[in-house]
């Protein structure tokens, strides 16, 4: 019977700061960690006494990575307490950009982050040299993600336009007529990014877990929806308490969430099980061309559940511009009349769902925020992965497993320094 | 001998780092001209060899000031990445509760677990060379830096007020429809993308170094706001700044 101990300090290729703890003696888990020790930064207590104009753009500080997730589901909430139901044409420029961040989200992780774990390179720059069309092709991907963000909010990261009940600035039809061409112009590279994923191979490990998403009757749910389980049954958002528990582990600095099991899974993969019927077409061929059949329990897939939802979003993005050209772009009042109470948003961001709750009093100022974020809602599942993994890995060599571990990591594409409470993680 | 680099990270939201690798269209060239060898988000290797620090993020707990002081003392040149960095930046805004009160907050009962103390920038512990400003940081602006250190020269960082480029911008002035703006007082280099984009200015860049900070409160209060309420405006960002603290 074997001892092991593996210790990796801050796992690279991730968003924030975690450590995996592997402590085993004579074959038997005595210690099986993921640490996250992100210092925590206080937004909730940071927001109170800010106005109601203000929570966006303080939480979108939240991460660089899903400003654009943050931003809008804390507006949501914003305008869930005052009542507030923006036009179609302001839900239309959310979407379009919050498809843009999605795509620039994933395109970053399964290119820059999880890509050179199959090419056994350290990360992306001995790629640039080696396969240097690959990197070539990811950064015109991102950037043109990056360009569909800046055409709507100014820029990707914290975007400036977006506001309460609309945009300080409506795109020109012009630069939409101009972005719709470049995203018609990225399906080459696109095609050629599934004909790679779908050569490289995936480890092969299952187990099943509870997954959840938004979801939605009308499209693949990304703005809007109610929480629903694979497991089944739907809340409405504004029920998510009575969904999920969050508690604060003795002896870890993890706020940690369960539902109705031990621990779920949110993301890509949890969206594409559950709303796989509402993909777009190409989307739906990507997933066939890639081997993902949902439902799909191997967490090392969610790194192809993001492939699938870009082009899903690169499509709906093309549909999105055709609506607002065919409808007619213009300035809108976005003036909201403030009144007290409590609000709550969510929506799938990247990494998962994220729920922001404020509650306001009459000035608009916010008396309490609450905000659930999608790594904190994984880690409880990462860490059950770790353990249903390991044994299967222990005649292997120690550099194996520590690498499959950090890779079953990086594939939950955690954001650690989005976790805001923040969190300090150990399952024990 | 390319030199060597590394982009490390303390408090924030990692958008500074990010607008690094989103430099999509100079990426490629850049790593032609330096080596970087220690960037946690971006890749596994790591070295302590390095002759200029990158660094990101906020002080905010016990544990990372002999982090930030071994990075200084390996470094040949630090600069700070991002107003987090440079002047604290939004993560002050947690100096002006009670800490305690703070923790109890978000962590309940739990709070002892948690450490922290009041966020600091990077220059209140160690030296600091260079900053370059912005939450997030402007592409061109980090680009401008590297190239003046990796030619020996003194980067040119802007010290007059985001006025300036509003005004070359064409921008119609949000206070003329009826916004209030901290634009007369903050740091240029962003080419005033808010006021661009329609939106005010919340001086996520700090102060220019001799700001009119009390002409321009008064400006701010003629506009209705009360003292109160123009001090939480320069706090978003200014929390750790002499004369907003
Ligand atoms: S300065 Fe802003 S963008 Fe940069 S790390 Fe801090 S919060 Fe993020
Ligand atoms: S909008 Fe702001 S930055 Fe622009 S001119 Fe007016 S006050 Fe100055
Ligand atoms: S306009 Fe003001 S808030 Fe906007 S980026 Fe420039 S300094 Fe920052």
């Amino acid at each position: 019977m074997r001892d092991l101990t593996i210790n990796i300090h801050h796992v690279t290729r991730v968003e924030g700061h975690g450590n995996i703890k592997v402590n085993i003696k004579n074959g038997v888990i005595e210690e099986l960690n993921l640490e996250i020790v992100e210092s925590p930064r206080f937004f909730e207590a940071m927001l109170r006494g800010r106005r109601w104009d203000e929570a966006a753009h303080i939480t979108s500080r939240i991460c660089g990575i899903c400003a654009v997730g943050h931003t809008t589901t804390s507006l949501r909430a914003t305008e869930a307490a005052f009542g507030l139901e923006p036009s179609e044409q302001t839900v239309l420029l959310r979407k379009l950009i919050f498809n843009g961040e999605m795509m620039q989200s994933h395109i970053l992780h399964f290119y820059f982050l999880v890509a050179p774990d199959f090419f056994g390179m350290g990360s992306v720059i001995p790629l640039a040299s080696s396969h240097p069309a690959v990197v070539q092709r990811a950064l015109r991907l991102k950037k043109l993600a990056n360009d569909v963000c800046a055409v709507v909010g100014g820029r990707h990261i914290h975007p400036i336009s977006m506001v309460v009940n609309g945009f300080t600035r409506i795109p020109k039809p012009s630069e939409l007529r101009e972005m719709r061409q470049h995203l018609v112009d990225a399906w080459p590279d696109l095609q050629a990014t599934v004909d790679l994923f779908s050569t490289l191979s995936i480890p092969d490990f299952e187990r099943q877990t509870e997954y959840v998403s938004l979801t939605n009757t009308k499209e693949y749910a990304f703005y809007d929806g109610v929480i629903a389980s694979g497991d089944g049954g739907t809340i409405p958002v504004s029920g998510y308490k009575d969904k999920i528990k969050e508690s604060v582990v003795p002896h870890s600095t993890a706020k940690h969430a369960s539902a109705t099991r031990e621990s779920y899974m949110v993301g890509a993969l949890s969206r594409v099980n559950n709303n796989y019927e509402q993909l777009l077409p190409k989307a739906k061929e990507a997933a066939r061309a890639l081997g993902l059949k949902v439902p799909c329990y191997n967490p090392f897939m969610i790194s192809i559940a993001q492939l699938v939802e870009t082009i899903h979003c690169l499509e709906d993005s093309i549909n999105i511009i055709d609506s607002l050209l065919s409808k007619g772009l213009k300035e809108e009042d976005t003036r909201v009349q403030i009144r007290a109470g409590t609000g709550v948003g969510a929506c799938e961001v990247p990494r998962g769902t994220l729920y922001h709750e404020y509650t306001f009093d009459e000035q608009g100022l916010i008396t309490a925020a609450n905000l659930i974020i999608p790594t904190a809602q994984n880690v409880a599942n990462i860490e059950r992965d770790f353990r249903s993994i390991v044994p299967t890995l222990l005649d292997r060599p120690k550099e194996e497993i520590a690498l499959t571990l950090e890779m079953l990591v990086r594939a939950y594409d955690p954001c650690i320094s989005c976790s805001v409470h923040l969190l300090n993680v150990e399952f024990v | 001998m390319k030199p060597k680099i590394g982009i490390f990270d303390f408090s924030g939201c990692e958008g500074c780092q990010l607008t690094v690798l989103s430099l999509e269209d100079e990426l490629l060239d850049l790593l032609g001209a330096v080596e970087i060898v220690n960037f946690r988000e971006a890749m596994t290797e790591r070295s302590d060899d390095y002759a200029i620090a990158f660094v990101e993020g906020t002080i905010t707990r016990e544990g990372e000031v002999e982090r930030l002081k071994g990075i200084r003392e390996r470094a040949k040149i630090l600069v700070a990445l991002g107003s987090c960095a440079a002047i604290g930046g939004i993560n002050c805004l947690k100096n002006f509760h009670n800490l305690e009160e703070v923790r109890h907050i978000v962590y309940g009962d739990k709070a002892d677990y948690f450490e922290t103390f009041a966020a600091r920038p990077l220059k209140a512990v160690v030296p600091v060379d260079y900053a370059i400003y912005g939450c997030p940081i402007p592409k061109q602006e980090f680009l401008e830096v590297a190239k003046a250190l990796l030619l020996a020269k003194k980067p040119n960082i802007p010290n007059y007020a985001v006025c300036v480029e509003c005004k070359l911008a064409e921008n119609i002035c949000v206070f003329d429809k009826g916004m209030t703006c901290l634009g007369p007082v903050t740091r240029a280099g962003c080419r005033a993308i808010c006021p661009t984009y329609g939106n005010k200015c919340e001086g996520c860049r700090g102060l220019v170094d001799q700001p009119n900070i009390n002409s321009h409160k008064e400006v701010l209060r003629e506009r209705g706001l009360t003292v109160e309420e123009v001090l939480a405006q320069f706090r978003m960002f200014g929390g750790c700044l002499e004369g907003i603290k």
